[in-house]
């Protein structure tokens, strides 16, 4: 790890005090998401109204669904005197418009500037009995100045559960799982591998209905599925929580509260993409669920190992660089280590203080071959990659010019892809995402191989 | 109906079933989900197309990263608009104060990027932090020897229209200051068009076959050179009049430079504007060339649009947009395609806006002002169109209900500006319309059961 280059030695580049081409979204964009993952929730911004539909139109370019977000849409006397007034007001629209059965009220850069007490306001508010029976009011503090939409993300779901977990007998079989921000593919498959393991989980959010659903003979105010509240309330009852990320483990997060609150076993470990990554994970479920890994995905992993050694040729030595969020680019670092990539450059806009180690710990062979930024900007990266000379680009549609710029294609992943359609619909994890990534890679290698020669090969 | 919010009820009007009545330029209800953005979107909208200039935000992260490159304006030149900066404020800057920052973070873009102008938007915090935006710019102004402006565009402090009037105000203090001299008699200043799909492009292209000098576009495919001598120019023509209104009217009174209102959309007001250009010189030669080019242009594109409307005859729409004035061309236009307006709404639209909808709209057409998703959906499913047209916010509420959509906003990237912009935009309409996947959508199965049970 004493090898991995960190952000002090980046003397060789010019050092911006802006920051250009952020390579980040604010904070209540990512708590907005998570609040959609919970079944019957609104997410809501106490803030000015451009917020919520700036919020909406980008959450929207990726996803392709509806996504309302409520603001209490502030106006001068409200920054002035506070904004109690059109919070009530906001809440009170929106149980009349939506009957939510949740609101998530995250804060913004303007009512944590102007120090609204947020927490107190909603408890006067809870304690009128006129608003008895309401929806659950959840506060989440989310200042835009602060960290990125990852830090509202999982700020959401810690809250979430702070606000509804409550002590109870142990559910046989049940487990939490926060799996951060992936795609609502990957939540389904998550699902699914529970499912096999023969346990129940409580999955912290579950937008994977409510962010990639049906086509419908009449609008749904708020779109069918997500974690249910009830399942929420219940998370002091599992066997163990797991948690994906390993830049996050120095904060609190909703597995360390369960297991400081009600003694709930966390296990905090990477995001499961590549093989080894999701061996930890499958070898966790063995041990929760006392069961061999079921065949089904035994067979899976295996076909995975096949196909690597099917294309280890054309990517073994290529470079590559990766950004997005930090624990998104760490697991991407582990796969690409393990097929023999390079990720020459793993950068993001987070500043965890975890990202250079994390990615040195999932790629051992690879010590003294990766750059590492953190709270790095697209232009900044720019700037190192035109030095790097990578061979591709892996993460999220924001790449785009850089790529263009070098000249080298961009494989995309992540959030948001508002370039190209079904960015909800990309595996990332498990085997089978890696099974996706891989043939995803080998085939844009190929890809420009055939392109840049001169003989037009037919087959490769 | 009865689940929308009481205090919008005014906001909705129904031709033919009561009395006119429609209230508007509100501020948006709490917890409504307006589709409205704020006061800083406005200016961000109306300064962006500015290709040479620095355009740097001041304030936390978020403003910046929603907002770049995502917008079609395109550039013959510098694509220096396409990039985001932004002071990417923090807690300790919050505390201490952000206009060292600024300062520093101004002078390294200029040095680095050597922009003719800068412009620096003020967000929600910036004001509340206590930093003297003014100031700072003035003195990076003096040090680097060019503009620096500030635009200040606090989100709360309104809604888009003041955003639009910050941005004016900011345009202002360039117009004047660039030299006239070889600024012919027969001059136009084009306000308010920002090169979308390169639209601009297509009307400059009219006026100079019409023999009319185009001076400055404001601001599609804008430089800050152009716009210095804006003053120049014999005449403002206005479009998208919500945003450019200020500046229009505010050289009338400063230069004495006249204006009047146009729309580049649908044939009918394509042609009107350029004949109001002209009858504005009243010269019989550009009266002729103006005449030639018209017809020219319809010989092309009439027969194309006469086969479109034969096959989307009946068809309906819904219209939901930022401003009302689109909202006239666009009804005009789908009436030119045989098409009917079920649905007409604008999000910043003004009492004369709405009126003049009214007057133009059928009997029964809903008009609605500042909406929601969920009343647009409504809307939707009652009138049962076949076609919405609006911007992403209103994209997924059309699919999700399988009705056609087109995107009319700021990030299309089919030019619908001009004669051939009124064929690209029958072409859309048509693919949106006719596409057969809405025969698989479960809206018109069940209609179709629904029928087929009566």
């Amino acid at each position: 790890m004493s090898t991995i280059q960190t952000i002090s030695q980046r003397s060789q580049l010019p050092n911006f005090v802006a920051t250009r081409n952020a390579c980040k979204l604010c904070a209540p964009l990512g708590a907005s998401i998570a609040v959609r993952g919970i079944e019957g929730a609104l997410p809501f911004l106490h803030g000015s109204q451009g917020c919520a539909t700036y919020m909406r139109r980008y959450i929207i370019s990726h996803f392709r669904e509806p996504m309302d977000i409520a603001a209490s849409s502030f106006n001068e006397a409200s920054t002035i005197f506070g904004g109690g007034e059109c919070l009530y007001q906001g809440i009170r629209n929106v149980t009349s418009q939506y009957h939510p059965a949740l609101i998530g009220i995250a804060t913004t850069c303007l009512s944590e500037t102007i120090g609204e007490d947020v927490a107190q306001l909603l408890g006067r508010y809870e304690a009128d009995p006129e608003n008895a029976g309401g929806p659950v009011l959840v506060h989440m503090s989310t200042p835009s100045y602060s960290g990125t939409h990852m830090d509202g993300f999982h700020a959401a779901v810690l809250a979430v559960v702070e606000k509804l977990g409550v002590q109870q007998e142990a559910i046989k079989g049940r487990i939490n799982l926060f799996p951060g921000m992936v795609s609502a593919s990957d939540l389904r498959y998550l699902k699914e591998i529970v499912a096999d393991f023969a346990l129940t989980a409580v999955l912290l959010p579950d937008y994977s209905d409510t962010l990639d659903g049906q086509a419908l003979d009449t609008y749904n105010k708020i779109p069918a599925g997500g974690t249910p509240i009830a399942a929420i309330r219940s998370t002091a009852g599992a066997m163990a929580s797991v948690e994906f990320g390993r830049t996050i483990l120095h904060r609190k997060t909703a597995a360390s509260f369960l297991k400081a609150e009600f003694g709930i076993p966390a296990h905090r470990m990477g995001t499961p993409i590549g093989v080894r990554e999701t061996d930890a994970f499958f070898h966790l479920l063995e041990i929760v669920s006392g069961r061999a890994t079921p065949e089904k995905h035994q067979s899976e992993r295996g076909r995975l190992i096949d196909a690597y050694v099917d294309g280890h040729k054309y990517v073994y030595g290529k470079r590559a660089v990766v950004y997005g969020e930090e624990d998104m680019v760490v697991g991407l670092a582990a796969f690409l280590a393990e097929i023999g990539v390079i990720p020459v450059l793993c950068a993001s806009g987070g500043e965890s203080g975890l990202l250079a180690q994390s990615v040195a710990a999932v790629t051992p062979e690879l010590e003294g071959k990766i750059v590492v930024r953190e709270g790095t900007d697209f232009m900044s990266i720019a700037e190192e990659a035109q030095q790097l000379a990578p061979d591709f680009l892996i993460g999220s549609s924001k790449g785009q010019s850089v790529a263009r710029q070098l000249g080298v294609p961009l494989i995309r992943v992540g959030f948001p892809i508002h370039d190209r359609i079904g960015g909800q619909r990309i595996l990332h994890l498990g085997y089978r995402g890696a099974q996706q990534l891989f043939d995803h890679v080998v085939n844009t290698i190929l890809e420009c191989k055939q392109q840049d020669s001169t003989i037009g090969y037919s087959y490769m | 109906m009865s689940e929308f919010l009481k205090e919008r009820q005014r906001q909705v009007y129904r031709k033919g079933e009561q009395p006119y009545q429609i209230d508007c330029e509100k501020q948006s209800a709490s917890g409504s989900v307006s589709q409205r953005a704020c006061v800083f979107c406005g200016s961000r909208v109306v300064l962006y197309p500015i290709a040479d200039a620095l355009h740097i935000v001041h304030g936390p992260i978020g403003c910046a990263s929603y907002t770049w490159d995502i917008r079609g304006s395109l550039s013959s030149g510098p694509e220096l608009h396409r990039l985001s900066f932004s002071t990417d404020l923090r807690e300790l800057d919050v505390v201490m104060g952000g206009e060292k920052k600024l300062y520093a973070a101004l002078c390294e873009l200029i040095d680095a990027h050597r922009p003719n102008a800068a412009f620096v938007y003020a967000t929600c915090i910036v004001g509340i932090i206590g930093d003297d935006v003014d100031a700072v710019c003035k003195r990076v102004s003096q040090e680097k020897g060019i503009p620096v402006l500030p635009v200040h565009s606090e989100g709360f402090k309104g809604t888009k229209k003041n955003g639009y009037r910050a941005a004016c105000d900011a345009l202002s203090q360039l117009v004047g200051t660039g030299s006239i001299a070889d600024i012919r008699p027969l001059s136009v200043n084009i306000l308010g068009d920002f090169n979308i799909a390169g639209e601009i492009w297509i009307i400059r292209e009219y006026f100079k076959r019409m023999g009319i000098q185009v001076v400055a576009c404001l601001t599609g495919d804008g430089r800050v050179d152009e716009i210095r001598k804006a003053h120049g120019a014999a005449l403002n023509l206005v479009q998208c009049s919500g945003s450019m209104m200020y500046l229009a009217k505010s050289m009338e009174e400063k230069w004495g430079t006249p204006f009047r209102r146009v729309s580049y959309f649908g044939i009918e007001d394509m042609a009107q504007a350029l004949y109001d250009a002209t009858r504005f010189f009243n010269n019989p030669e550009v009266l002729e060339r103006t005449r030639q080019l018209v017809k020219e242009e319809l010989d092309v594109v009439l027969p194309q649009l006469t086969e479109y409307r034969r096959i989307l005859k009946g068809k309906k729409a819904a219209i939901y947009v930022g401003g009302a004035f689109k909202a006239f061309s666009l009804v005009r236009a789908l009436r030119s395609l045989g098409m009917q307006t079920a649905l007409v709404g604008s999000q910043t639209g003004s009492r004369e806006d709405y009126e003049q909808l009214r007057e133009l709209c059928d009997e029964g057409t809903i008009i609605v002002d500042d909406s929601n998703p969920l009343e647009l959906a409504s809307f939707l499913e009652e009138k049962d169109v076949d076609l919405f047209i609006g911007g992403v916010k209103e994209r997924p509420i059309a699919f999700k209900l399988g009705v056609g959509f087109c995107d009319h906003n700021h990030e299309r990237k089919e030019a619908l500006a001009g004669f051939e912009g009124m064929l690209n935009f029958a072409r859309e309409v048509h693919t949106s319309v006719m596409s057969p996947v809405w025969s698989l959508t479960p809206r018109k199965l069940s209609k179709q059961t629904k029928e087929c049970a009566a």
